[in-house]
């Protein structure tokens, strides 16, 4: 535009275009997946992570491991036909756990996220709109709740209350909500200020419409680039809970506690016991975060390249 | 800035004060007393409440959080019923060999991510800089005990150069002396670390690479050396200091978690054990002190930036 504006005079700009190729205008949306699609390493964090959801939820339906009854003639054994990932110290089938413990980790990665995004996205709606001393006081909030070391304090929650799925979404999310609410914040007080708003407020809407209909929907990108990162920082937290031995209780295993039970074993060299657990978690957790570099880059208008 | 050091105090303050206070009630709704625990699983009701009624655990929540911090001020932070002695004690035995392993990891991830990022911000897209990318990105994403058991297979099983247990010393002199055993444990806290400070560090470089004075210290014909190390390096790692400060959490989950696969005793395996038979002081004075040192450390590094970057007014 810059480079060819020059040799144009005034009068030619205001001329119509003559026909042909009338270049239509591109919603916001449509580029934002267009440029998400072409970052290759995106489609590689989608591909992993479908992977896995499809490895862990339909696996089990083709794949019949024996991952409930203890097995101690078939302890131990290392990979090799039957158990394509060797079995535990009592008997367990690897694969068949791997598969059990990422539904686990995956179910209470997206619950977990999903609640922390919901409470801190009405948390930041309410104090960004609300403004003056509300709005500060629901900082502090968030203020104290970040002081406090994350690990800790699930920790001293999950112990009485971690033992389920549901249990331990609860307590993640419960203690993720913070960066979202921050963030969601920001965004609807540079919004607030914005002429929709005070269309709509002039137009009779409620602050419930305002932050549903007007506010929210204009926070989405931050919102569900959000998600992605949340759900990562779940899985970790799971995994940590679990190998620390305070996570999920028996018979719903996740992939920290077969790790701390490998661990036992490492020096016997017992490898299929630590490294396909560990590198499922890595992998799992770098899809999250490819896909939520990939999110940022799309949907932030400020580092959009074109 | 006598103003503003004021009300950062006083933010500090509100923040403390709020930590203790949801710290306090959320155990206590866990916990209400000790006094099961003490007494045993077999002890009748008539005991549980007089033991309750002697120990002030009958009052209501406000008040024997009060006392708590009443207490907590005059420097008593309790008494630990399962370790029978007191939590000060406790933590006095253990603090030196914590704060020695997070404090040398933090202070060796700055010294290796900020000239590692400066270092890829300069040579963008180059082969080094993908591959440090991409370790830091895998490093990134990896639970601390599962990088701890790799570095333990590596250098400790596979090619016993360490030690795969930490120093189980009780004198903090002999624990720093012993390189055998602490080496593994410290560059397992350093690499986490490194991997979220290279990352940061690499983009803020790459900003103000692209500033008007790295351009116009160039233009005068200052050597390529000195433009960095005078004008990238100290307004790159501005923002390190706050970052730092942020981390401080992460640190400490990282050093609970790293103490614990290398079976190190400091505060943090005190932490996991203190969980295991609910020692309900223990748990409350360790993350009470977890929540002091971020605020604190938030604290100082809002204060060593402003005093760093005379551009930043305080509004």
């Amino acid at each position: 535009m810059a480079n060819i504006a020059p040799s144009l005079s005034p009068l030619d700009i205001t001329r119509a275009p003559e026909g042909g190729a009338v270049g239509s205008i591109q919603s916001g949306w449509r580029l934002g997946i267009r440029e998400f699609a072409q970052n290759k390493l995106a489609v590689v964090g989608i591909g992993i992570l479908l992977f896995y959801i499809l490895f862990c939820f339909a696996g089990p339906l083709v794949y019949h491991g024996n991952t409930a009854s203890t097995d101690i003639i078939n302890s131990n054994l290392p990979p090799e036909t039957g158990h394509p990932l060797g079995t535990t110290d009592l008997g367990f089938d690897e694969l068949g756990l791997l598969m059990r413990g990422g539904q686990a980790a995956l179910e209470v990665g997206f619950a977990a996220a999903f609640i922390g995004i919901f409470i801190g996205m009405l948390w930041g709606a309410v104090a960004g709109l609300a403004g003056g001393i509300v709005d500060s006081a629901m900082m502090r909030v968030v203020d104290v709740f970040l002081s406090i070391p994350f690990l800790f304090i699930v920790l001293i929650v999950a112990v009485r209350y971690g033992a389920s799925v549901l249990g331990l979404s609860l307590i993640i999310g419960a203690f993720t909500w913070l960066v979202p609410a921050r963030l969601v914040r920001g965004e609807v007080l540079t919004l607030r200020t914005r002429d929709f708003v005070a269309a709509a407020r002039t137009a009779g809407s409620g602050r419930g419409r305002l932050i549903g209909r007007h506010l929210l929907p204009n926070a989405f990108g931050v919102i569900l680039v959000n998600v992605t990162f949340n759900v990562a920082d779940a899985i970790l937290a799971v995994a940590a809970l679990g190998f620390l031995g305070f996570g999920l209780h028996y018979p719903t295993q996740d992939w920290g506690d077969m790790l701390a039970g490998g661990t036992t074993y490492m020096q016997d060299g017992y490898w299929w016991l630590i490294y396909p657990v560990g590198a499922s978690i890595v992998l799992v957790v770098m899809a999250c975060n490819l896909i939520g570099d990939a999110l940022r880059d799309s949907l932030d208008v400020r580092l959009r390249r074109r | 800035m006598t103003a503003y050091l004021i009300r950062r105090i006083l933010t500090s303050l509100v923040v403390v004060i709020g930590v203790s206070i949801f710290v306090f009630l959320l155990l206590h709704l866990i916990y209400p007393s000790p006094a099961q625990d003490i007494l045993g699983p077999k002890a009748t009701q008539a005991s549980v409440n007089s033991w309750n009624r002697q120990h002030g655990f009958d009052r209501p929540w406000i008040l024997q959080y009060l006392s708590y911090m009443n207490r907590l001020i005059h420097g008593n932070l309790g008494y630990s019923y399962k370790a029978n002695q007191s939590v000060a004690a406790l933590f006095q035995e253990r603090v030196a060999r914590s704060a020695y392993l997070s404090g040398i990891s933090l202070v060796l991830a700055v010294v290796i991510a900020v000239p590692l990022g400066v270092y890829q911000a300069v040579r963008r897209n180059s082969v080094g800089d993908t591959v440090v990318t991409s370790l830091a990105f895998v490093t990134y994403a990896m639970p601390v005990f599962f990088l701890a058991l790799i570095l333990i297979q590596v250098f400790a099983l596979s090619f016993p150069i360490f030690n795969f247990e930490a120093s189980q010393s009780l004198s903090i002199w002999h624990v720093m002396a012993d390189w055998h055993s602490m080496t593994l444990p410290i560059a397992t806290l350093t690499l986490i670390s490194v991997a979220g400070f290279s990352r940061y560090m690499r983009s803020t470089s790459i900003d103000t690479l692209a500033q008007d004075y790295i351009k116009a210290a160039r233009a005068k014909g200052l050597p390529e050396r000195l433009v960095l190390s005078r004008h990238l390096l100290r307004n790159a790692s501005l923002p390190m200091v706050t970052l730092i400060g942020l981390s401080i959490p992460f640190l400490l989950s990282g050093n609970l978690i790293t103490e614990s696969v290398f079976n190190y005793p400091g505060l943090g395996l005190l932490f996991l054990q203190s969980l295991n038979n609910v020692d309900y002081n223990a748990l409350l004075a360790y993350t009470l002190a977890g929540a002091m040192l971020t605020v604190v450390g938030n604290f100082v590094a809002d204060i060593a930036l402003t005093v760093a970057d005379p551009r930043i007014r305080l509004a």
